[in-house]
């Protein structure tokens, strides 16, 4: 037990640790390439980008994605922005100061070497995309524009209006036809990964299920690439798309994949209020919105009314800028979700009720349209005022809007090294599926630069490292491993459809696994309440698999059995989200322990214990993974105490 | 409110298919339109029946999964809306509502309301995209871009690929999806190398789908949730005749 992990980084001054690096690196020659086979599992920006690099170097690539095309990936769904250490604002950005931001935002729970990477690399992102066609917002002088995000006190966010994640996606789209055209990538849509193939200890391919026929069929490599996303729908209501799943991340983690801090999620400040029971997502607004909405709530219950406009001016309370002068309404995602929280608790929220409480703070515009004009808001904002119209039937330009925190983001992920690669040989994890770069909260504009960063620029490289190390070769479709994968894959699948006392349907559970997340183990977590959640997991997962309800075949399109496998995965990670959570004894990032806060009722995080990553390894039993500690040292940066006071 | 659904159901591609009639009752007006469907299909779970099958995703407006005809029109009668971002409140109570897949004969229907829209992929890897390896770009501010032509791009790219367009057209056609990726690529600086060829290119895949031709009904444009106008068709044909006199 706590066995050391090695993150393989490289040693020296860090601004050359990546050059370094990559001298260092083992190259496959051109000719060599065609030989290989990668496989790539998803296809949003990190796996988008990572199959189109691979398949132009020259590898055969298999892309898979259980949507109905690659374009639907989740990472289409990003608003905001992406950040990129350019200065082209001449406002003192530099790579170091990209670099600072994100560790000091990650709570210093990353690795320096890798979040330095990130940030070097952020410069070609931009580049890159820019040569494809994405339609960057530009300024009249035709160049580049950017504005100041999430918390940043310089302009380094790129932009395409409020579909960033939509631009960048379609650029790596874009790639992506251009080499299933030439024939080195082979798409394979509609196609879910079940089961991981692990030989002698190597990942040599992926078992998948045709969603359309039901085909189950094993597919080998030479290595295997997750690209498939976080597990933010564990809280059954996030803002991740529905189909978004922890399964290929969740295999790999039964097969030997350490997950890396699981407790580490997002709750991101700004989503539009819950409006029923049967709610089935929570949408997001973007946080730009931020930096031209105040937000506020009524001074104290008494003043709560149904329409914002019959609070008087001296009832409000800007609780944000009260809280914190210095940054107002721009703090960090973290600290404006747990101040609007607290906000409602203290029965001070708005909005219509739900289960008897006002849950949701006012964004007020009305200032901003005041100052700069209805149609500057509009150019700024005017996707996301018709969105929430749309959604609440309230426009935003006429009434402030009402928002309130959602899970949002998956920092912890699989445990990968400084090369991306799983502590399972020949398997690598890029994106939000891993856990790498953004330590205990992730800085506004960030998502998107990883996984491109992950996809273009780092994992092409590592995977032809890794392949420089071994022959190319096949394996046999009747290799004993193989055929215990597809074997395992079909009896879940009959387990599925076969519950000895099936009634209910899969949400039924989902739903269950989602509360005690959201209720144990999300912005605000307490130990005794930690431990009630825990002991509600094995009788859970027990009646799940008693009383499931899957209707139809598994050799045709199923949809629900579809949701089941994933919905059966959440079962488990939840549980492990939670022992992680009990296990961090410090309030870091994007959570607050109750049991430690300072005597203003801030996070208090505790460097002295806890500056390590909690890497959990499957040991057989869900309730019982075993914990090793890669331990983070900073040889750069001082961690400092956050505060934005 | 309470509601009469008619729903389409076919068990494969192959078999024929018919409506359904379901009843549904205390439909609240702030529920969206698939969870009024999720609320359906939970009850056909809990009863043994086969739920109905439709594509869905994001349930934001960006994915474009989602992809029903509801009482004739693409996506619904809400304009420039997909139908996640449909709410109940835009139907009345005791109203009759015909829900249908894409009626395209190059969308053939997988199961139910889910229809197969991989031709749109194979239109765009024929041609929409600009032919610049990893790592061989140079800095971003070294072209720049007039503003309202890098505005006009944005609003071509942001089409999410649904196939309403095609669902409304009386032709079936394709045209304001190509057209859009040939604005937002033909517009910028960036896309001029290949933009004879991808015109040609995307546009022969576009006839060997099996999609019509444009018939300048502009169906599609009152159809296409991102309000994408038919002004690009007409370039687009432009586009096309101008390969034929230019070499650049």
């Amino acid at each position: 037990m706590n066995a050391e992990l090695v993150a393989n980084d490289p040693t020296g001054p860090l601004e050359n640790r990546w050059t370094k690096h990559r001298f260092d690196m083992a190259l496959v020659n051109p000719a060599n390439r065609k030989k290989y086979q990668v496989i790539v599992v998803g296809t949003g920006l990190a796996g988008g980008s990572a199959a189109a690099t691979l398949g132009e170097m020259g590898y055969q690539v298999k892309s898979f994605c259980f949507q109905d095309s690659p374009r639907r990936a989740h990472s289409i769904a990003a608003q905001g922005g992406i950040n990129a250490a350019k200065n082209y604002q001449n406002d003192g950005d530099s790579v170091w100061r990209l670099f600072y931001d994100t560790i000091k935002g990650g709570d210093f729970r990353s690795r320096e070497s890798n979040t330095y990477r990130l940030a070097e690399i952020s410069v070609n992102i931009i580049d890159q995309a820019v040569a494809q066609g994405v339609p960057f917002a530009r300024e009249y002088s035709g160049l580049l524009a950017n504005r100041s995000f999430g918390g940043a006190q310089v302009s380094r966010t790129f932009y395409a209006r409020g579909q960033t994640g939509q631009q960048l996606l379609l650029g790596a789209y874009q790639a992506l036809n251009r080499q299933i055209a030439a024939g080195s990538v082979t798409l394979f849509p509609r196609t879910e990964m079940l089961e991981l193939i692990v030989i002698d200890g190597r990942a040599r391919g992926i078992v998948t299920r045709n969603l359309v026929d039901g085909k189950i069929e094993s597919h080998t490599a030479d290595c295997v690439v997750l690209c498939t996303g976080g597990y933010g729908n564990a809280y059954y209501l996030s803002t991740n798309a529905k189909g978004c799943n922890t399964s290929a991340a969740w295999r790999a983690h039964r097969h030997g994949a350490y997950f890396a801090n699981p407790c580490f999620t997002q709750i991101h400040p700004t989503c539009i209020p819950q409006s029923g029971a049967y709610q089935s997502k929570l949408t997001l607004m973007s946080e730009s919105l931020r930096n031209d909405g105040r937000v506020w709530a009524p001074i104290a219950s008494a003043a709560q009314a149904d329409n914002a406009a019959d609070i008087s001016e001296d009832q409000r309370d800007y609780f944000l800028e009260r809280r914190y002068p210095a940054f107002g309404n721009l703090v960090p995602r973290d600290i404006a979700s747990r101040a609007a929280k607290e906000v409602c608790d203290e029965n001070r929220g708005v909005g219509p009720e739900v289960n008897g409480k006002r849950l949701g703070v006012y964004l007020d515009f009305s200032e901003a349209i005041d100052r700069l004009g209805e149609s500057a808001i509009r150019e700024r904002y005017g996707n996301l005022f018709e969105m929430y119209e749309r959604i609440t039937g309230e426009s935003p330009y006429r009434t402030p809007m009402r928002i309130y925190p959602a899970i949002h983001y998956a920092m912890g992920g699989l445990w990968v090294d400084y090369n991306l690669m799983t502590s399972i040989d020949g398997l690598f994890a890029t994106g939000e599926c891993n856990f790498s770069d953004h330590g205990a909260n992730r800085l506004g504009a960030s998502a998107l630069m990883q996984g491109l960063a992950d996809g273009y620029f780092i994992v092409p490289y590592s995977v032809g490292n890794f392949l420089a190390r071994h022959q190319a070769g096949d394996i046999a479709n009747d290799h004993a491993a193989v055929a215990d994968a597809v074997r395992n894959v079909r009896d879940r699948i009959k387990r599925l459809l076969n519950a000895p006392d099936a009634k209910h349907p899969p949400e039924y559970f989902h739903r269950k696994v989602g509360q005690i997340l959201w209720d144990h183990c999300s912005m605000t977590r307490d130990p005794a309440d930690l431990r009630t959640a825990l002991k509600q997991f094995p009788p859970l997962r027990d009646q799940f698999w008693r009383e499931v309800k899957v209707t139809g075949s598994g050799e045709a399109f199923n949809q629900t059995l579809e949701r089941a496998g994933r919905i059966a995965d959440f079962l488990e990670l939840g549980e492990l989200m939670c022992l992680d959570a009990l296990d961090r004894e410090e309030s870091c990032g994007s959570h607050a322990r109750t049991d430690h806060v300072t005597a203003e009722g801030e996070a208090k995080r505790d460097d002295e214990n806890y500056s390590y990553v909690a890497a959990w390894e499957f040991s057989g039993d869900c309730s019982a993974p075993i914990l090793h500690k890669e331990q983070l040292r900073f040889e750069f940066v001082h961690p400092s105490v956050r505060s934005y006071k | 409110m309470n509601l009469t659904l008619n729903i389409w159901r076919q068990s494969d591609p192959e078999s024929p298919g018919n409506f359904d009639v379901f009843n549904v009752s205390d439909v609240s007006p702030d529920m969206s339109f698939l969870e009024m469907l999720d609320v359906l299909n939970e009850g056909l779970i809990v009863h043994d029946e086969e739920p109905v099958a439709f594509d869905y995703d994001c349930r934001e407006g960006i994915c474009g999964a989602c992809s029903l005809v509801i009482n004739g029109s693409p996506h619904g009668p809400q304009k420039a809306t997909t139908t996640c971002q449909l709410y109940m409140r835009e139907f009345s109570d005791g109203e009759e509502v015909w829900i249908e897949p894409w009626r395209v004969g190059a969308f053939p229907v997988v199961r139910d309301l889910v229809v197969d829209r991989s031709a749109y992929d194979r239109i765009l890897q024929a041609g929409g995209f600009v032919s610049v390896r990893t790592g061989a770009a140079p800095d971003g501010n070294t072209i720049p871009v007039p503003k309202d032509v890098a505005d006009r791009a944005f609003t071509s790219a942001t089409c999410i690929g649904c196939g309403a367009c095609a669902a409304a057209c009386p032709s079936a056609s394709a045209s304001l999806f190509v057209a859009a990726k040939i604005s937002h690529l033909g517009l910028l600086p960036q896309g001029q190398t290949e933009r004879n060829s991808r015109v040609r290119m995307m546009l022969a895949q576009m006839d060997k789908e099996g999609f019509g031709h444009c018939s300048n009904h502009a169906e599609c444009q009152s159809a296409c949730p991102k309000e994408i106008d038919i002004g690009r068709i007409a370039r687009m044909n432009r586009d096309l005749g101008r390969s034929f006199i230019r070499r650049t």
